[in-house]
C-alpha cells in the first residue's frame, strides 16, 4: 500500500500507488523519488518539504 | 433575493454569511455589451466618434466609479467558505464568460472588415477588442487556478483569444513560485518603469511557462514540439481563430490583430507591475525566499474594479490560496493597499514619473519594510540613484 502525502495549502494529495500522470510521475513513484524542487501540483506555493505524510 | 450560508460551529455557534455581491457577479456577462456599444451607437447614429466610447469606460470612467462606489465591506467568514466554493452558480458565471470573449473578438473583426473606417476607428476598435481580451486573460486567470481539469481547459481556451496559451502554465508554477523576489519577470521592481518591466516580463514570462512545460513533456517521455504541449494546444486554437479572420476579412486583420494581441497582453504586463511593484520576500538560511506573505501582494478593494475582475484585486489572499475562488476571497486589515483601483492605477503607471512620485513612499512606509531598502525589490540599474534619494531611514520613517 503506498503512502500518501497532502498539501498543508490546498490540499492536494500525492498518492504513491497513483503517481501523478499529468506531471509525469507514474504509479508508484514514491514520495522521496520526487525531485527536490517538486511543487504542488495545483497550488504550487507549497515545497516538498511543507507536504505532510497522512496517517492510515 | 439572496442566499445565507450557515453552519453551526462547536465554538463559535451559528454562524452566517449573506453575500451582498452574488448578483452583482453577473455583470461578467454584461461586460461584452460596452466594448460592442460603439458599434451599436455608429449604426444608429452614423459617427465614428462613437467607437471611441468603450475606451473612454475602461480608462476614465472605471477610475471614477472606483473612487466613487469606494471601498467593499464584504468579508465571507473562513468557517463558510467551504459552502460558497461549493456553490455552482458561481463558476457557471466564470464558464460562460468564455466564449463571451471569441463573439466579441469576432463582432469587432466583422465590423472592421466590413465597413468603411478611418484609421483611427480601426486603432480605437484594436484597443477596445484587446481591452476586452485582456479581461479574457483575467478570467483564464480564475480558471486556470483550479482544480478540475474541465476548468483548466476553459482557461486554456480563453487564453487562445490574444494569443497568450502560455500564461496559465508561467503564473501557476512560475510567477507563483517566485514572486516578490528579483527572479520573478512577472514582479516588478522599485524604480522599473512599466516600459521597462513590459521588456523583461513579456519575454521572460513566455520563457519561462515554455521550459516548465518541457520539463514536464520531458518526464512523460515526449518532446516539446507534441500535441500533448498544453501550450501549443491553446496556440493552434489561436492560430484557427485568427488565422480564420485573416482569411474571412482580409489583410486588415494583420495589424487589427497585432494591436488586439498586444494591448490584451499590456493589460496583463500592466497587472502585473502594479500587482507586487518593490515587494521582497525574503531569503532564508536554506536558500528559499521566505513563503509568500499578505504584504508581498498590492490590493485594491474598490468594489466596482473588483467586480469587473472577478475579485482579482484581493491579491494577497489570492497568493495565500491559489485555488481558492474569486467569491471566496477576502480583505484584511494591515496588507499594502493602492489608492485606487487597477485601471486608474494602470493609467498611473503609464506615467513613470507620477507613479514614483505616489508608489515609492507606500513601498518604503510598509510596515515590514519601514524606509531599509535591503526589503525593497529595486531594479539594479537605479539602486544607487535610490538609496541616494532615499538612503537616509530615519528620514522615511519620521515622514510617515
Amino acid at each position: 500500500m503506498g503512502r500518501r502525502h497532502r498539501c498543508p495549502g490546498c490540499d492536494y494529495i500525492y498518492d504513491e500507488q497513483q503517481g501523478d500522470a499529468h506531471e509525469g510521475y507514474p504509479p508508484g513513484t514514491s514520495f522521496e523519488s520526487l525531485p527536490e524542487e517538486f511543487t504542488c501540483p495545483d497550488c504550487a506555493v507549497r515545497y516538498k518539504e511543507d507536504f505532510r505524510l497522512i496517517a492510515e | 433575493m439572496s442566499t445565507t450560508y450557515e453552519i453551526m460551529h462547536p465554538e463559535q455557534g451559528r454562524i452566517a454569511y449573506t453575500d451582498k455581491k452574488r448578483y452583482l457577479w453577473m455583470s461578467s456577462l454584461l461586460l461584452p455589451l460596452f466594448p460592442l456599444l460603439g458599434m451599436a451607437l455608429y449604426f444608429a447614429y452614423g459617427s465614428q466618434w462613437f467607437l471611441a466610447i468603450p475606451l473612454l469606460f475602461s480608462y476614465g470612467v472605471i477610475p471614477l466609479l472606483d473612487y466613487a462606489f469606494g471601498s467593499d465591506e464584504n468579508n465571507p467568514p473562513e468557517e463558510i467558505v467551504p459552502q460558497l466554493e461549493q456553490d455552482t452558480y458561481y463558476r457557471l458565471l466564470t464558464w460562460f464568460t468564455v466564449p463571451l470573449h471569441f463573439i466579441v473578438l469576432i463582432a469587432i473583426a466583422w465590423f472592421v472588415g466590413t465597413q468603411d473606417l478611418t484609421v483611427w476607428s480601426i486603432l480605437a476598435l484594436a484597443f477596445t477588442a484587446g481591452s476586452y481580451s485582456g479581461l479574457g486573460i483575467n478570467t483564464a486567470h480564475e480558471l486556470g487556478h483550479k482544480k478540475p481539469r474541465f476548468e483548466r481547459w476553459l482557461a486554456k481556451i480563453v487564453l487562445a483569444v490574444p494569443a497568450y496559451g502560455h500564461f496559465c502554465i508561467e503564473h501557476n508554477r512560475g510567477h507563483h513560485c517566485d514572486v516578490a523576489t528579483p527572479e520573478d519577470p512577472a514582479s516588478a521592481r522599485m524604480g522599473e518603469s512599466i516600459y521597462k518591466f513590459a521588456r523583461r516580463e513579456i519575454p521572460g514570462a513566455f520563457k519561462r511557462g515554455w521550459t516548465v512545460e518541457k520539463d514536464r513533456l520531458a518526464r512523460l517521455g515526449k518532446g516539446e514540439w507534441s500535441v500533448h504541449n498544453e501550450i501549443l494546444q491553446s496556440y493552434a486554437i489561436s492560430a484557427v481563430l485568427q488565422g480564420g479572420l485573416i482569411i474571412a476579412f482580409g489583410w486588415v486583420m494583420i495589424p487589427f490583430l497585432a494591436i488586439h494581441n498586444f494591448w490584451a497582453w499590456y493589460q496583463l504586463t500592466s497587472a502585473n507591475y502594479i500587482e507586487h511593484y518593490g515587494l521582497l520576500r525574503r531569503k532564508e538560511a536554506n536558500g528559499r525566499y521566505e513563503r509568500c506573505q499578505p504584504y508581498h501582494s498590492w490590493n485594491a478593494n474598490y468594489i466596482f474594479s473588483n467586480i469587473l475582475l472577478f475579485h482579482l484585486e484581493r491579491h494577497s489572499d489570492h497568493h495565500a490560496n491559489p485555488t481558492r475562488r474569486y467569491q471566496s476571497l477576502r480583505n484584511f486589515d494591515d496588507i499594502p493597499e493602492l489608492p485606487n483601483g487597477y485601471y486608474g492605477m494602470y493609467l498611473l503607471a503609464y506615467i513613470p514619473w507620477l507613479w514614483y512620485k505616489v508608489m515609492d513612499k507606500r513601498v518604503l512606509a510598509l510596515p515590514h519594510i519601514r524606509g531599509d531598502l535591503d526589503k525593497v525589490n529595486i531594479d539594479p540599474d537605479r539602486r544607487a540613484e535610490i538609496v541616494a534619494k532615499y538612503g537616509n531611514r530615519q528620514r522615511v520613517v519620521l515622514a510617515h
